[in-house]
Parts: C-alpha cells; structure tokens; sequence
C-alpha cells in the first residue's frame, strides 16, 4: 500500500495493474489478447463465439457496403468486430524465403500435431517466442509498401484484403473505470476491465470516457456492455471464446508478458521475410494508455483499421487536476484563513 | 450477519482499510461477480460431437445442463481442429437450440391454403399409405422387356447432412421398395470428384488428410475458396506457410483465400482445364517430370490401340464420336492388347463386351461406381520403357497438350503468361524426390459440363510430378457436408451400392456372375467384387439370401439410364414421379434451375420433408417466387405437403465421415423434444411399418421388402434404433455373428455380411473404431487413433508411392512408408496402402488375378493395371484426356478447336423451362448475356442456407444476397456500390445489393474483355435473412459422366435497379429470350 503513495495511478507505466487495484500478491498474471492481423481470414468466428457465449442479442442485419464488414464496429451487442480494408496494395506476404530445405518436417511431424505440444495450445503460426530475440523497441521498419507495388503484366495493381478482429483494449489505465461513480466497472485479478451489470445504473458516464470508443449503452436496456475477455471462464481456468474458436490463431490469449514478447518475435519475422508494414499496436506500456491488455500485429497505420493512432486515457490528468484543485482550495482557504486571522489581530478592527 | 461483517463488506470500508485506494478493483467486486461460474464448468456432464456444417469434421463438446444443451465449443483434443470452429461451427448452439426449430409435425392438404397439425402417429400412417399406394400404381416389373423390377413413382433426395448409419437404412429401404431414385447432395457437389479421383488413382475420395497440408512445400488451392468454405481447415495452410510453403490461389475471384496467399492468380470460370493443361504441356516439355516415379507407378509407358484418334486428330472430338447422341463408343481408347475396366466411372459401358452380349438397354450413371477402386485390365498391357513408342500414353499426352503453350492459356484464361508460368516454375521446383506440392480444390472444379475431367486433368498433373501416396502432396477434395463423404461411400446415389459397386442396369439373362464379370476387374483389389457384393446381399437380406437364390441379386430393382435428381425433376414434371421425400436439402434453393424444382414438386401427388425450419423447399406452395408472379395459385396446386422436424446431431447418435475419409462417432447428448426425430428413427420405424402392412402378402415385387433384414434393436422413450447396431452391419460379420476387423476376410459364399465393404474394419472387435478419441497430443501428427478411415485406417491413400520402386523412402525429408527387409514387411508412419508383406521385388504369375495379380511396384492397388492414370481408357463417357471446351454458356469461342465449342458428350436438358445461351454464336448482333456469372458459398452461410439462414448471429453478418462486379463493370452498366443490380439469364432473373470491388477484375480472353461477376447461392425467399436464389439463373446442363450441373461458369446480363414484380418478371424473360434469338435448339448441338 505504501508503494501506491505518490504514484500516478491514473497513467505511465504501471507493472501491475491488479495487485495496486487491491488484488493480493498471489493474484494471477495479467491476461491479454494479442491478434495477429497477419494470419486474420476475416471468418467472424469471434463474433459468433463471442456471441453465443454471452447471449449478446443480434443487433441489425445492415448490408453496408463496407467490404464484407456487416458489423460496422464494437459496441454494447458487438464485444468482437472484425474490419475488412480493401487495398491497392501488393499482397503483404508476396516474398517469402521460397527456400526451407533445412526444415526437417518429419522431424517436427514426430513432435505430435503440426505445432510442438508445448505451444500448440498457444499458437501454431509463430516460432516459439525464445527462438527470436525480442526487439521490441526496434526502429519501425521503411513503409516500403504503402507505396503501391508494380502494376502487373495485366495493367493492374495487385491487391491487399486486410482482416482485423477488434475487441475492448482492457487498457492499463482505463478510463471507464476510473469515472465510473458505481463501482460497476472493476479491475480483475488478470488486470482485466469488467462492467458488473448488477451494479451498473447506466449512468454512461464511461461512454465518453473511453478512448477508443468500445464501452457502450445498450438500447432499451440502458446499462453499458463490452467485453469481459470472458472473466467466468478465466475464473475457470478456461480461455476467451473468441480465442479458443480462432481458426487461424490469430486471436492469441495468454499472460500478456509472454504475449508481447511472442508479438515482437513475429514482427521481427514478418519483417525478414519481407513484410515491412508489419508493427505491433498497443504493445507499448509507455503509451498514452499505459499499453493495452488486448494489442494487435497490424500490416498498415491503426487509422487504416479505424483505430486511434495515439490513444491517451482521458482522466490522464485527473492527479494534476485534482493538484491544482487542491492547490487552488488551498490557497482559497488560506486566504480566508488569513481574513479571519486578520479580523481576529489585536486591535484589529476593534475600537 | 453480524454488524462487524457486514460494516467490512461495505465497499466503503474496503476501500479504505484493504489495498484498493482508489476503489476500482478487490473492493468493487460485487457479489454476483463474485459467484459467477462458466456454464461450461458447472455442466452436468460433457458430449462428445462433431460440428454438422462443412467436412472438415471438427469436433464439439456439447455440455448438457439439466437435460438442456448450455453450450457447444470445440474438442481442443481433435488432430484436425485443435478445438477451433468457425462462425458456423460457433454458431451451433443456437442451430440446435435456437426459437428457428420446429417441433411439430405439419401438414398441408391438396390445395389447401395453410398448414395444419398432425399428429406423429398419423403422419407416419399417411406416408406408409402413400408410399405403399403409389407403389403399386407405378410399380414396373419390365421395361422393353428386361426385368426392371422397380418404381420410378417414388424419390428421394438428400443424405450429406445425415450420418452414415441413417444413409445406409435410406439406401436399404428404398432399394428394398425397388425405388431407385435415391440421390443427395453428392450429387450436385462432388460426384465428379469420384468419377476424376477413382478413375485416375482406384478410390474417388481425397488422396490425403488435412493436416498433411503442413508438409506441403506448395499448395495450389484452385477451385476452392478454401479459408471461406473450410476455415478450420485453412490453420494447415497457414502451418505449410509458416514453415515457407508457397500458397497460390486461382480463382476468379480475390477472395479470403487470396488475402493470405503468396500469390492471386486471377481466371476466367470454366478455363482450368486449359491452365492445367498448359501446366501438364510445360511439364513434359521440359522433362520436368519425375521421371523414375512416372516409369514405375504411371501408365506413361502403357501403349494405346492403334484405333484411337486424339481431339488434335479430329477436330476437336475423341475416336468413337456418335455425332447424332453425343454418345462415345469407348472401344478405341483401350490400351493395346488388353481390355481394362475403370475403377471409378461408367463400367456398365463395357457389359457387352466383357459378357459377349446381353440387351441393354441404356447406360449412363456408372462413373462414380469403383469410387473406391480401380479398373480392370483384360491381360498384362504392353508397355515401352523408352517412352519413345508413339502410341505409349507419355507420347500421346504430349502431343494432346503440344498446343497448351503459355500463349494459348492467356488467350483462354485470360491470365497473364508471366504469371502463368510463375505458377509453373512454383509447381516444378517444389516436386520431386525431396519436395512435394499439393492440389487442393472443391465445387469449383466439379461443377462444370466437364467436371469430371478437371479432376482428371489434377490427376494428371500430379501423377506426372510425382505427388500422389507422399506426404506433403497429394489432391485434396474439400467436400462441404459433414458426411457428404459417407453419403457417396454408403451412397444415397442412384448409381452406386455401398462401397462404390455398382447398381446393377437392366440386362438380359443378368445373374450375379455376369453382372460381377462385367464389372468388376481382373487385377487388384476390385478383383474381388463377388466377396463385396455377396456381402452386401446378406446384409440386405440376411437369410434370405442364399447361394441357391444368388444371394437375391434378383431382388435389386435395375437401372435404365440415369436416373439422378436431374431426370428426377424431369419425372416429377412429367407425372411419371409422384412422391418425393427431402432429407435435409433445399433443391428448391440449391439445385440449378430452381423453378424447374419447384414445378416438379407442384406436380407431385405428396410430399415430405424433412428439416429444422420451413425451408423454401417446404412452402413453395404458398410463398414460392411462382406465386408471387402469377405463375401458380396456391389453390390449384394438388400436392400434399407433409413436414417432419428433424432431430439435430446433438440429439442422436452416429457417425459422419469427413472429408479425408474419416469416421466420426458423435454421441447424443440430448432427446429431441416435440416431434423431432432422427432421419434414423423415421427410416426405422417407416420401414418397419410397411414390413408389418405387407406382411403376408404373395406379390412378387413385395418380396424384397419382406425379405430386408431390418431388425434393428431400439432405446429409450423415443424407440429410437440404435445407430451402433447399424455401424455394426455395415462393418460385417461372420456367419455366427463376430465382427470382421478387415475386407480382406469378406467371402463370395454367402459366410460373411458387410453392409459396406470398404468401411470393414470400423466396428473391429466389436469396438467402435469411430468413437475413438485419444487426444492428437498424445500421439504423432498422422494422429491413427483418432476415429478411423476408410479403408483400413489408412489416411494417405497409395502411399507406397512414398517409396521408390525398390521400397526406400524417395528422401528422407519425405519418408512415410517403406519396405522392412528384415522385417519382410512395409512399415513407417501409416497404415500402408498396400499387400502388407509383398516385397517390392515381386512379380506375380501370368495367370495371377485379383490382389495376387498385384506386383511389388504397383502402388494403385484398386487399379486394373495397379497404375495411377495419366490416360483414361475407360470409365469416363468423355474421353480418356481432359482437354479444354468451353461452358455451356460462354461469351466466346473456343479458342483451342475452331469446330467444338463445348464438351461433345454433355447432358442438356431441353426443356421450355431450361433454354440455353446462343453466347458467341449468335448470328448478328450482340450477345444479350455478355458477362460471366460464378456462384459461390460465404463463410458466413451454409450451402442453400436451411441451416444459417434462419440463426441471427450468422444472418447478422451477411444480412442481404449481393452481387460482386469490378469498378469496370460497375462503370459499364451503371451499377451504384451499395445500390441494387438485377440478373439476367434465358431462366431467371435475380436482384441482388451490388458490392464495387477491385477484388473482381475485368479479363481478356478470347480476344475481348471478360467481365465476371460474383453471386453468392445461399438465399431463398425464407428465414431469418432472405434473398433472391443464384440457381433461379442456373441452367440444368450436366456432366454426362456424374450428371452435375454447372453453375460454377454462366453467361448473364446485370443492369442498375431492383427485378420486376408479378407478371412483368416472366415478360422481362420472354423479352431477353426473344431478343437472344432462343430456341429449344440453341446451345444443344453435339457438334460445333
């Protein structure tokens, strides 16, 4: 406890978001989602797991237009979103290292499934996160590929289809949770953010809260929704729905320290095999928000996807505020302090 | 609680006193929060299942809470799906739970405007009456003078979503009742696939498993959307590339499956013939072959008769051309000196010569039979080593594709010769000794007038390249039912009996013998046919067949031709069939020609239908789009509608086979509830009831009924059979009743039965081999016990291949199964595809026949000749060689025979309700149908949508039927983004929400600009979600092989705007008919 005096509790950096929200030392490491935009096939499993987990109700069959997003965004009926952004740009993975005789496939088949067991539960797609060494502050690599490739022999230009599954970040410093007046939203053991409905009175304060526009009321119900990163079943000892149905493993779920060393690993291998745009969203725990517990492998800029590229907790400089309160309430009480010390002097106004 | 407790759990003086300063985590946990538990752990007990959508054959947990399904997730202990389901498979608890479901029976009376209720008992009784009626009054003992013993008054259709136990009491029971069309989706999806792998390789099913897929040094996926269509499967994709695979997609389309391919290959729909052929013409042209596995295990070297003449040679057309029926007489492209039998294909074809004679009548609809085996051979072939004889099939080829250069595929396909060769350069330097590429594809290749023969043309290819039997290679057929598989092993196919034997057609003085000697084959393991067949009387007849009565081969009513739900259709609209059950499919959306499906079921006398929900196929009568525009009046329609709600997977138990073969138990986890039933229960107990009706009775034709072995025991409240019962009798048994554990122990006297010869093996020692389930972490990634495959557990089919004729892997880094000297056995990773202890040195007798006449280097052991089939000479109706026609609709001119236009031997239908497109031959004027049409499946939606229609969170993602078209096309016809289009055809017209996407690109084929467009099929006027049907375009023109439609390549026109109303909508089509010049004649010529 004495460790929290002085600190901004509101922003920076902050190891261990579930131990200063009063979780015991033995509370379990912070949980997290990283979504490896990489290997996304944009099927909307998440959604659907999502959804028949949480009993969350259908909310509007739209055709929009957008590419094959019918979804539109997250909100109080929608804890996953999966973004298509169609591009002219060439295929993120086009070069490849054609040449992999030094794998010995055998050798791994013998291993059991296609990935060792060890990591099977964990991703398929990815070297094992000691394989590459993390470099997580590697300077971000040239946007080679913003510049559209080479038309091809046909005329055309070749094409991009990005997939992005978005979900309630679970920020570090969240500013839902530090507005809400109920008690209704928490933060959990695994440092996640949850809304209680049985406290919630939907007030929605939070709403504007949020940085990036996730926490939402619900129509004819009033209370705020989002995603609890399934908090029942990691009480369980169970994964998020949406990570277990992931087909491709793009939607990854683990303690977030090995998560984020997992996502630098792969970022540095996208890059060697070519895909320069490749960089990590979220991953940052000196962000604005103090890094997020759900980050992303994106192939283009966050704004491309419909995200904010520089998110800030919006009760950032609710210590400074209250400083200056303070220091304003001080001053004005010292200076009726000194009033009433002044009428009080000897002689003082007397006569 | 005391005043001290409860002053502590005020979250006020938590707050204060614990290490929550701020209130915001331990301290605000409220008591709900605190209590809450998933309902996955609190369940009362865990089921185990398997997912019901496409074939990849996921696995489920089903947890039951209080007698009520609570939750339904992936098995992470699965080798396949490692515990992942798609949207689909995610969506499964409100499938099986959700207010969609229906629970009573229905009925509609003829002419009857609504529905009413009935009960079970009664409905079951209606049926029996109905079925045993029409029965007599259409029964046929003879058709011009051959025994026929059937009805043709009675059909069925639908299978591939049902399991393998209650296909193979469908089967039974009709075959029993002398109906003999009986068809499921097989039909319309992947019949060609059968004919194409069984014909090439012995077995029509995929040559490999999906996890195989990460062994791959390069994946071709082509005519598969393959991350949409089978999304779980795709993580085998991802694997190979993660480990440096190259993936290329070709597709018409840029779709999910290009985004994360190394490489989109865009073409025109209906040219891969001409892409693979180019790739098969650059292959032999620069030696690229693997030549040591070509020699050996090919029939490259096999020498043809001097008869045959190429399409190089004749314009266009094979040797045998009947110009007037579009009929081939086969004879001329038999290899020298021998008469080999097909595995797979039309076998019947050759029931003249093979029995000297004998009347029949027609033949069509034997492709597919020897799906799971080979062909057969008259005497030892002669063959050259050299490959330098000019008549040797390695010469042939190379003169058949001499002209697929680069050049002539971008003037077909339409793509680019840089890119096309790319592909093959990708395809070269990943195949040999030390590397393998795989093909992977589905509907795209099968639905065409020449489906069959892109399969043939993979097979091809693959063969030349050394890929099939090793792991990493192979062809993978992507099937899309979750025992569409099963539905064609244990078929509900007109054409097939279990196990790929053939249904007998009508001849003249037929008996066991002769029908056995014509088709079966002389070497390999079709030689054995008698054994099978033999077997599979005594299952269907138990007792009563006797070696005295052959086996009551009598008993099976015959064919006389086709008979697949296309001349179904045609029988309904011309009264011949009058009573039609649907088990589970939706023809009224998902077959092509939707108008003509629901005509032919406005003519039917009755009805039934079973289903979830009141699909489309259930309600035409009152809601169909031919009620809408005048066309039928609900009041005039005489047909009596039955509707029976179907019991979901959750609530019964049996198995499904996927797509690579595997038999997958799923256990019922719950009773269905109302009136729900298994298709099991209803086969049962409606066979049943119609045994006791007839019991007694001396009329001949009712003696196969009576004579059907159908006793199987039943459970519960519901008397519901018991589905192992029947796993048990297709496995087989000894005359005393023991489980067989192989085929090989199966007899031609009568000492064993076997409901299905190659699924023998899967109840071994009375164990339900399917059943098993040992976690793929506990075992190596071939994962063998893990449920259990046809045949013999093996997973990659003619894996002796894997090994070099003298029986050592041809690499290390493509080990799989080899030859153990000391041992004197083959061993290695998998069960091998092979005589156990034959000795790669072997060479059999002369007169050696059946397995005996197998040699150690003959890895194609349902083979005639035990080689992989670089030349066809028999089993398909179309030629030995794929070569390159165009569709039935085409905006041009075959670019490769200026004198044939489209395959010679198609099957059109000409009908008033089915005109075809003049395309390029329009004489004067322009093509009213300019633009190429492609239909398509979604991830998000399930085939004709019977089973996500209807479920919001599926609906909610793909809410509204749209058309995908480039900018191009946009710009041309004035399509707004967002807007509406309508689509035209000489059939129908469609509207549909128009997507603009660079992901369509505009062509150049055939001297101008193709522009495609893209249509999802899974809307009808039904469910949760609706939309117009794509097949209310789609012509009813066949494969002549497998009778599929080709719906994957059309002609139509697009114009801005929504689709007219009532009348004006067959006006709209009358005009275009008349302005494109249509008659019944257009686009039926054999010639030209």
């Amino acid at each position: 406890m004495s460790s929290l005096i002085g600190r901004n509790l509101l922003a920076g950096p902050e190891p261990d978001p579930a131990g200063d929200a009063g979780h015991g030392p033995g509370h379990p490491p912070r949980m997290g989602f990283f979504t490896d935009t990489s290997v996304c096939i944009g099927c909307k499993a998440c959604e659907v797991a999502c959804k028949e987990w949480n009993a969350i109700p259908e909310d509007g069959l739209e055709l929009t237009g957008m590419s094959y997003d019918n979804t539109q965004g997250l909100g109080a009926d929608t804890w996953r979103h999966v973004a298509f952004i169609e591009q002219s740009k060439p295929l993120g993975h086009a070069v490849t290292a054609a040449d992999h005789s030094d794998i010995d496939v055998l050798a791994l088949a013998a291993q059991g499934s296609g990935t060792p067991p060890a990591e099977a539960a964990v991703t398929p797609t990815t070297p094992a996160a000691s394989a590459a060494s993390a470099a997580p502050d590697a300077p971000p690599a040239p946007d080679a590929a913003a510049v559209p490739g080479p038309p091809a022999p046909d005329g055309r230009t070749e094409l991009r289809w990005l997939m992005s599954s978005d979900v309630c970040k679970h920020c570090t410093h969240a500013a839902c949770l530090d507005v809400c007046p109920t008690g209704a939203l928490f933060r959990t053991e695994f440092g996640t953010v949850v809304v209680q409905e049985d406290v919630c009175n939907g007030c929605g304060y939070c709403v504007p809260a949020c940085p990036y526009g996730v926490i939402d009321q619900r129509k004819d119900d009033g209370r705020v929704f989002k995603c609890t990163m399934c908090y029942d079943r990691l009480g369980a000892g169970q994964e998020p729905a949406c990570a277990k149905a992931c087909p491709t493993d793009s939607i990854q779920f683990g303690p977030l320290d090995e998560l984020r060393e997992r996502a630098a690993a792969r970022v540095e291998q996208l890059h060697e095999t070519g895909v320069a745009d490749a960089r990590l969203y979220g991953a940052d725990p000196e962000d604005g928000v103090g890094g997020d517990g759900a980050f992303f492998l994106l192939l283009d800029d966050p704004e491309v996807y419909g995200l904010p590229p520089d998110p800030v907790v919006t009760t950032r400089d609710l210590p400074s505020m209250w400083r200056h309160a303070g220091v304003a309430a001080a001053t004005l009480l010292g200076g009726l302090a000194a009033v009433f010390a002044a009428n009080r002097m000897p002689g003082g106004g007397g006569r | 609680m005391g005043v001290r407790a409860w002053v502590q759990d005020w979250p006020v003086y938590r707050q204060f006193t614990g290490r929550d300063p701020l209130g915001r985590g331990a301290t605000a946990v409220s008591p709900h929060t605190r209590e809450l538990r998933p309902r996955t752990a609190t369940a009362d007990r865990v089921v185990k299942s398997v997912c019901p959508y496409c074939a990849v054959g996921c696995a489920q947990n089903v947890y039951v809470k209080d007698e009520r399904v609570v939750q339904i997730e992936g098995d992470p202990d699965s080798p396949v799906s490692r515990g992942r389901l798609c949207p689909k498979g995610s969506a499964t608890l409100q499938l099986t739970t959700g207010s969609a479901r229906r629970y009573e029976v229905l009925y509609r009376r003829p002419h009857g405007t609504d529905w009413e209720r009935l009960d079970l008992d009664t409905a079951m009784e209606m049926v029996v009456d109905r079925v045993l009626r029409t029965r007599r009054e259409t029964w046929q003992d003879e058709q011009d003078g051959v025994r026929v013993n059937r009805t043709l008054g009675i059909a069925s259709l639908g299978g591939a979503t049902l399991d393998n136990e209650e296909n193979y009491l469908i089967k039974k029971l009709f075959t029993g009742l002398g109906v003999i069309q009986v068809e499921n989706q097989a039909r319309v999806c992947h019949s060609a696939t059968v004919a194409g792998l069984g014909t090439s390789f012995g077995r029509g099913g995929a040559t490999t498993f999906l996890q195989d897929l990460q062994n791959a040094d390069c994946i071709v996926i082509e005519g598969s959307n393959f991350a949409e269509a089978h999304p779980v499967g795709f993580q085998w994709v991802m694997e190979a590339k993660a480990r440096g695979a190259k993936v290329i997609h070709v597709d018409p389309r840029f779709t999910r499956t290009s985004a994360l391919a190394d490489l989109h290959v865009p073409i025109r729909a209906g040219s891969d013939i001409a892409f693979l052929g180019g790739i098969i013409r650059h292959v032999l042209e620069t030696e690229a072959d693997f030549r040591e596995y070509v020699l050996a295990y090919t029939n490259a070297a096999t020498v043809v008769s001097e008869d045959f003449r190429d399409t190089e040679d004749l314009d266009g057309v094979f040797s045998g051309l009947d110009e007037d029926s579009g009929h081939y007489d086969e004879t001329s492209w038999q290899y020298e000196g021998a008469d080999v039998q097909a595995a797979s294909g039309e076998r019947d074809e050759q029931y003249e010569r093979r029995t000297g004679g004998g009347a029949t009548i027609s033949a069509a609809g034997h492709s597919e039979s020897h799906g799971s085996g080979g062909a057969s051979v008259g005497t030892e072939p002669h063959r050259d080593p050299t490959l330098r004889h000019p008549r040797c099939v390695y010469q042939i080829l190379k003169r058949h594709y001499a002209r697929y250069t680069p050049e002539m595929v971008e003037e077909v396909c339409g793509v680019p010769r840089d890119t096309f060769l790319e592909v093959c350069r990708a395809l070269v330097d990943n195949s040999g000794p030390d590397r393998t590429s795989e093909f992977v594809y589905a509907v795209g290749w099968t639905q065409h007038t020449v489906g069959a023969q892109y399969i043939r043309a993979a097979s091809t290819l693959q063969l030349l390249l050394g890929n099939i039997g090793r792991p990493g290679g192979g062809i993978q057929a992507l099937r899309g039912h979750a025992s569409i598989q099963g539905s064609s092993d244990i078929p509900t196919l007109f054409n097939l009996l279990p196990g790929y034997l053939p249904m007998p057609h009508a001849h003249a003085h037929e008996d066991l013998d002769t029908f056995v000697e014509a088709v079966k084959a002389d070497k390999g393991f079709w030689g054995n046919m008698r054994a099978y067949m033999v077997s599979l009387l005594k299952a269907y007849y138990g007792d009563a067949a006797t070696a005295g009565n052959d086996f009551c081969f009598d008993h099976l009513p015959r064919l006389t031709g086709s008979h697949s739900t296309y001349e179904t259709v045609l029988a309904q609209l011309d009264g011949t069939c009058k009573g039609y059950f649907l088990m589970g499919e939706n023809p009224a959306v998902g077959s092509a020609n939707a108008k003509m499906q629901r005509l032919g079921m406005a003519n039917l006398d009755w009805l039934v239908v079973r289903d979830f929900s009141l699909i489309e196929s259930a309600t035409w009568w009152k809601d169909g789009p031919e009620i809408e525009t005048g066309e039928l009046r609900t009041e005039d329609i005489g047909t009596e509608v039955f509707f029976f709600p179907a019991a979901a997977h959750t609530e019964k138990s049996g198995s499904f086979t996927n797509t690579n073969r595997w038999l997958q138990w799923h256990h019922a986890a719950v009773e269905p509830a109302g009136d729900a039933r298994s298709d099991l229960w209803f086969m049962y107990h409606l066979g049943r009831r119609i045994k006791e009706r007839l019991a007694g009775s001396t009329a001949p034709e009712d003696r196969p009924v009576l004579d059907l072995a159908w006793d199987y025991p039943t459970q519960g409240p519901l008397a519901e059979p018991d589905a192992q019962s029947v796993l048990a009798e297709i496995n087989g048994r000894t005359a005393d009743g023991a489980p067989l554990s192989a085929y090989t122990q199966l007899e031609d006297d009568g000492s064993t039965s076997c409901g299905c010869w190659i699924y023998c093996g899967v109840y071994a020692d009375g164990v339900n081999q399917a059943a098993r389930r040992k976690p793929h972490t506990e075992q190596d990634w071939v994962a063998a016990e893990w449920a259990w495959a046809w045949p013999a557990n093996r997973r990659i089919l003619y894996n002796r291949a894997s090994a070099d004729p003298e029986g050592r892997p041809w690499s290390e880094r493509k080990a799989f199964v080899w030859w153990d000297a000391d041992a004197g056995r083959w061993t290695g990773h998998d069960v091998p595809d092979f005589v156990p202890d034959r000795a790669p040195s072997y060479r059999p007798p002369r007169d050696a026949t059946g397995p005996d006449a197998l040699s150690g280097v003959d890895p194609f052991i349902m083979q005639a000749d035990g080689k992989g089939w670089l030349y066809a000479p028999a089993g398909l109706v179309d030629g030995p060689m794929p070569t390159h026609y165009e569709p039935q609709d085409s905006p041009i001119r075959n670019p490769l025979y200026g004198r044939q236009q489209r395959n010679p031997a198609r099957q059109v239908i000409s009908h008033e309700l089915n005109r075809f497109h003049p395309g390029a031959d329009r004489p004067g004027g322009t093509d009213p149908f300019p633009y190429v049409v492609t239909t398509y499946r979604l991830t998000e939606h399930f085939t004709a949508g019977g089973m996500t229609r209807w479920s919001p969170y599926l609906a909610e993602l793909q809410p509204e039927m749209f058309c995908e078209v480039s900018p191009e096309l946009a710009a041309e016809r004035g399509l707004e983004h967002a807007g509406w289009a309508t689509v035209v055809t000489a059939r129908g017209a469609i509207e549909a929400r128009v997507l603009v996407t660079a992901r369509m690109s505009p062509l150049r084929a055939g001297g101008r600009t193709i522009h495609q467009i893209g249509l999802p099929y899974h809307w009808g006027p039904n469910g949760y979600t609706k939309g117009d049907a794509a097949n209310e375009l789609s012509a009813i023109a066949l494969d002549p092989n497998v009778h599929i439609q080709e719906v994957k390549a059309l002609t139509a026109d697009i114009r801005p705007g929504r689709r007219p109303r009532g009348p004006a909508l067959p006006a709209l089509l009358a005009e275009y008919r008349l302005r494109a010049g249509i008659t019944e004649r257009t686009g039926t010529e054999v010639r030209g």
